[in-house]
């Protein structure tokens, strides 16, 4: 066990300490804090897929009154580490995706920086491409490891004969779309040297991730390297790697020393240079007895990734751990494919993993003529089936079974088109699962001075509530009111935070957090003098290795179908989580309702359509990317489940923040073919499957 | 080319020399140094950059400066008087209507516009012809469709809304 903290502000509802400045604007994100004197950059992208840049003529933009300067491949300044493709930025004239940046120009003013980017020509020697994800290509390989280090394949006994015996079988392909993360903040970067060394305000889940990798790669102690982010508008995994544009302003910046210079990818801009979830394609089979339960349990999975930089999204993880089966096999491979690079989003492996899986699961239910959650139940398995360990806690039938009450499940009828005042209605289920992860080496001090206890980390908020409840962590560990925590976060100038990312921050942050306090008591007790400080680094918990952690939840989802036309509505969304101990209500309440509700947009809604001829996302902006809007939303509801785990960290919690997007699709496809009969296996669902 | 325009912004006078290009918002945000509204498309689709111009509330990305000559803007800013938020800006805080906060801004404004037209009964497209406005749920999310939350804080801001226009209609208490 975990030394458990005693809880007081754990629990509570506490208001984000950030509210006030978030509702009048006041702030400031990346590009919003007042450094003068200023420079904008303006960026030239690569007009071919694949390729070199043969002739570039700047010679008009220099002419443009207010340039500073323009930056090529030829004259910008060189990069000390170029290992990853898609940092070196102007380094080379070869092009590896559309979208790419060829150049840059940095000028007194926006207008005129975009004025004179679009007088840069450029020629290319255009290569043959290929843009296009094909399952059954022979180009297909198998990664070493998929993200972000678990064995590619796995295999347990025979699961093709087992399937092939099985009274029941389901075998089916799903298919989920290419997807952009979207964050409503673009991504943004101050830059600035001097003699001291580099200073970026950048947009990013993780300021010593950038601080690591901007020094590697421009060959400078990490010490030189000074980022600051206290504010991130939204992220959902795109901010949590470094991206090209956060070298580009670095790179501007030392070729103007002084200048802060500014770059912020336009909403365009971000769907090639930002990250994005390959699409899948995945094979499932399913094969069962009579009674539901699973003998063969088989998920085959085929993705992209760029040729100039390897992502293998962990698809498979999922199958490998939720339900019992007698034998099992989870494959990836993937294509590599002349297009932007592809990275973190919301639950990459689980969120797109348990698309095919739970929708399959639905099928099989059907075919079993079983109820569903009963089905899920009849499968649970009494150790984790990947790792062979036990559960810290495993509570899936209990979100399952509350969820039924709550939804109102239970006088259910089974058969699909039942109609209400004009709408076909249905109603589907989908569980949930996410990992408890934990990286190492957060570190956190704290300081008393003047009746106060300031916490310090690197961490960060992005809309998460971290400000909030990292304080509500220091307050119990301290055994202080929570009034006395004053909180730092989002500055290289803290200690090290691991990223924002696997929902990890709460474990890794608050256990620094737990470890600093408890420095601190130890050293000064109940009553410390002014200037009293300790630091405290995240422990390694011996735990893991006994027990498999995860968090387990239910969704449910009514959907409305008109029969004529297809139109489809997610009039309800109700989800049920075992997440460990809720830190704070309110804060979790909104990141299980967020996201559920870009499940939703996930299932109805979103769709990247990547032009195989020209390597780039055609429908690169909000009016034809569809994100869910305020009316798409209508019902979302979450609940959870009151879970002791006093395995996984002192606090008792389980990471929150991605789950919530995990499963909710497959809730609502297998609602639609509730509504209609219509079993549709590609997301998004759109009026045209529903009309077959 | 450049020129010279007035604003009157959250209650201040500015007479600000702007490229001819330039955007409100960009004024507002690089000119200004006002970061209220904020950027999240620049082309009129997700709302984080609205503003009340003259009580209206508008996507100021879509507005080009040099024609807002003598404008009276009020940013998420300016709606709160001191330490004191404005109705919809507290009830947003109650309900936890934001995440990132990052759309939150151009929320406010949109939803402080909405509830002025709503109440000058304009009809939305929910609104049953011949009907009076009734703020019902669906009216409010119909109305608020054009402030795009990537963090998914719908439910809560129509929560919000819903709090702050029954308050609104509230006679008030002696
Ligand atoms: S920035 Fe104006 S609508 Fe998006
Ligand atoms: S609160 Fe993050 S986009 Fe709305």
């Amino acid at each position: 066990m975990t030394e458990p903290v005693t809880v007081r502000s754990i629990g509570t509802d506490l208001v984000r300490r950030d509210a006030w400045a978030k509702v009048t604007g006041t702030a400031p994100y990346a590009v919003e804090h007042p450094v003068r004197p200023r420079a904008y950059l303006y960026p030239v992208q690569a007009t071919v897929p694949r390729g070199t840049v043969t002739a570039m003529d700047t010679a008009a933009a220099e002419a443009v009154d207010g340039v500073l300067a323009v930056l090529t491949h030829r004259n910008a300044p060189r990069l000390a580490d170029t290992s990853d493709a898609e940092l070196a930025v102007l380094q080379s004239p070869a092009v590896g995706f559309a979208g790419q940046f060829v150049a840059a120009v940095v000028a007194e003013h926006p207008e005129i920086a975009r004025q004179a980017a679009g007088l840069v020509r450029v020629e290319y020697d255009r290569m043959a491409h290929d843009a296009q994800l094909d399952p059954d290509s022979s180009e297909l390989y198998a990664p070493d490891s998929v993200n972000p280090s678990y064995p590619t394949d796995t295999l347990d006994g025979d699961p093709d004969a087992a399937l092939a015996a099985a009274a029941v079988q389901v075998r089916q392909t799903y298919r989920t779309a290419m997807y952009h993360n979207n964050p409503m903040e673009p991504h943004a970067s101050y830059a600035h040297w001097d003699s001291d060394g580099l200073t970026v305000y950048d947009s990013t889940q993780g300021v010593h991730v950038v601080r690591s990798v901007l020094a590697r790669t421009f060959g400078i102690d990490a010490e030189r390297v000074r980022v600051i982010c206290p504010y991130v508008g939204g992220g959902f995994g795109s901010k949590g790697t470094v991206h090209a544009h956060a070298v580009l302003a670095a790179l501007a910046a030392r070729a103007l020393p002084g200048r802060w210079v500014r770059v912020v990818l336009t909403r365009q801009q971000m769907f090639c240079l930002a990250g994005y979830r390959t699409p899948t394609i995945q094979r499932v089979g399913l094969g069962a007895d009579r009674s539901g339960r699973l003998t063969a349990l088989t998920m085959d999975v085929v993705e992209q990734t760029s040729r100039i930089k390897e992502f293998a999204e962990q698809s498979g993880m999922p199958a490998r751990t939720m339900y019992a089966a007698g034998t099992r096999r989870t494959t990836h491979r993937l294509a590599a494919l002349d297009v932007p690079v592809p990275s973190w989003m919301r639950a990459p492996g689980e969120c797109p993993g348990m698309f095919g899986p739970e929708v399959a699961m639905d099928e099989l239910a059907v075919a079993c003529d079983l109820d569903p959650i009963e089905l899920r139940i009849r499968n649970e398995p009494d150790r984790d089936p990947d790792s062979g360990l036990p559960f810290s806690s495993r509570n899936l039938v209990g979100c399952l079974r509350e969820g039924a009450d709550r939804f109102g499940w239970h006088d259910r009828d089974p058969r699909p088109r039942r109609m209400v005042d004009g709408w076909l209605v249905g109603s589907g289920v989908a569980a949930s699962t996410y990992p408890v992860n934990q990286m190492p080496g957060a570190t956190a001090t704290i300081r008393y001075a003047d009746e106060h206890y300031t916490v310090s980390i690197g961490a960060a908020d992005l809309g998460t509530g971290a400000w909030t409840i990292l304080g509500q962590i220091a307050a119990d560990a301290l055994q202080v009111p929570v009034e006395q925590v004053r909180m730092r976060i989002g500055d290289t100038a803290f200690p090290y935070a691991s990223v924002a990312g696997g929902s990890s921050g709460t474990t890794c942050w608050g256990g620094a957090i737990v470890a600093a306090a408890r420095a601190f008591r130890s050293r000064y007790g109940d009553r410390p003098g002014d200037g009293a400080e300790a630091e405290g680094t995240l422990p390694d918990n011996p735990e893991r290795k006994h027990w498999a952690m995860h968090a387990f939840g239910a969704q449910f989802a009514e959907v409305r179908v008109r029969p004529d036309s297809g139109e489809i509505r997610v009039a309800r969304l109700l989800g049920v989580f075992a997440c460990g101990r809720i830190v704070n209500p309110r804060t979790a309440r909104s990141q299980f309702v967020g996201g559920m509700t870009m499940g939703l947009s996930m299932a109805l809604h979103e769709d990247s359509v990547l032009d195989p001829r020209s390597g780039r996302v055609v429908n690169h902006d909000l009016a034809q990317y569809h994100i869910a809007s305020c009316a798409d939303a209508p019902s979302v509801q979450a609940y959870w489940l009151d879970e002791h785990d006093p395995y996984v960290n002192p606090m008792g919690s389980k990471g929150i923040g991605e789950i919530g997007i995990v499963g909710t699709a497959a809730a609502v496809a297998n609602a639609a073919w509730h509504a209609t009969g219509v079993r549709v296996r590609e997301l998004p669902i759109t009026c045209d499957k529903l009309l077959g | 080319m450049e020129t010279q325009i007035g604003l009157r912004v959250d209650g201040t006078r500015h007479t600000v020399r702007i490229d001819t290009r330039e955007t409100l918002l960009d004024v507002l945000r690089e000119r200004l140094g006002n970061t209220s509204p904020k950027k999240g498309c620049d082309h009129g689709q997700c709302g984080a950059c609205t503003v009340l111009l003259d009580g209206r509330r508008v996507t100021t990305c879509l507005a080009l400066a040099v024609s807002h000559d003598g404008a009276e803007l009020t940013t998420a800013a300016g709606l709160a008087s001191g330490a004191q938020l404005h109705p919809v800006q507290q009830a947003f805080v109650t309900h936890d209507a934001f995440q990132c906060g990052y759309c939150t801004p151009g929320q406010v404004c949109s939803a402080v516009g909405m509830l002025d037209e709503a109440s000058r009964g304009w009809p939305s497209a929910c609104t049953e012809p011949g009907e009076l406005v009734r703020l019902s749920d669906a009216e409010i999310a119909e109305r608020m469709s054009g402030n795009l939350c990537r963090c998914g804080a719908y439910v809560n801001i129509v929560a919000a809304i819903r709090q702050a226009a029954v308050d609104a209609d509230a006679p008030d208490t002696p």
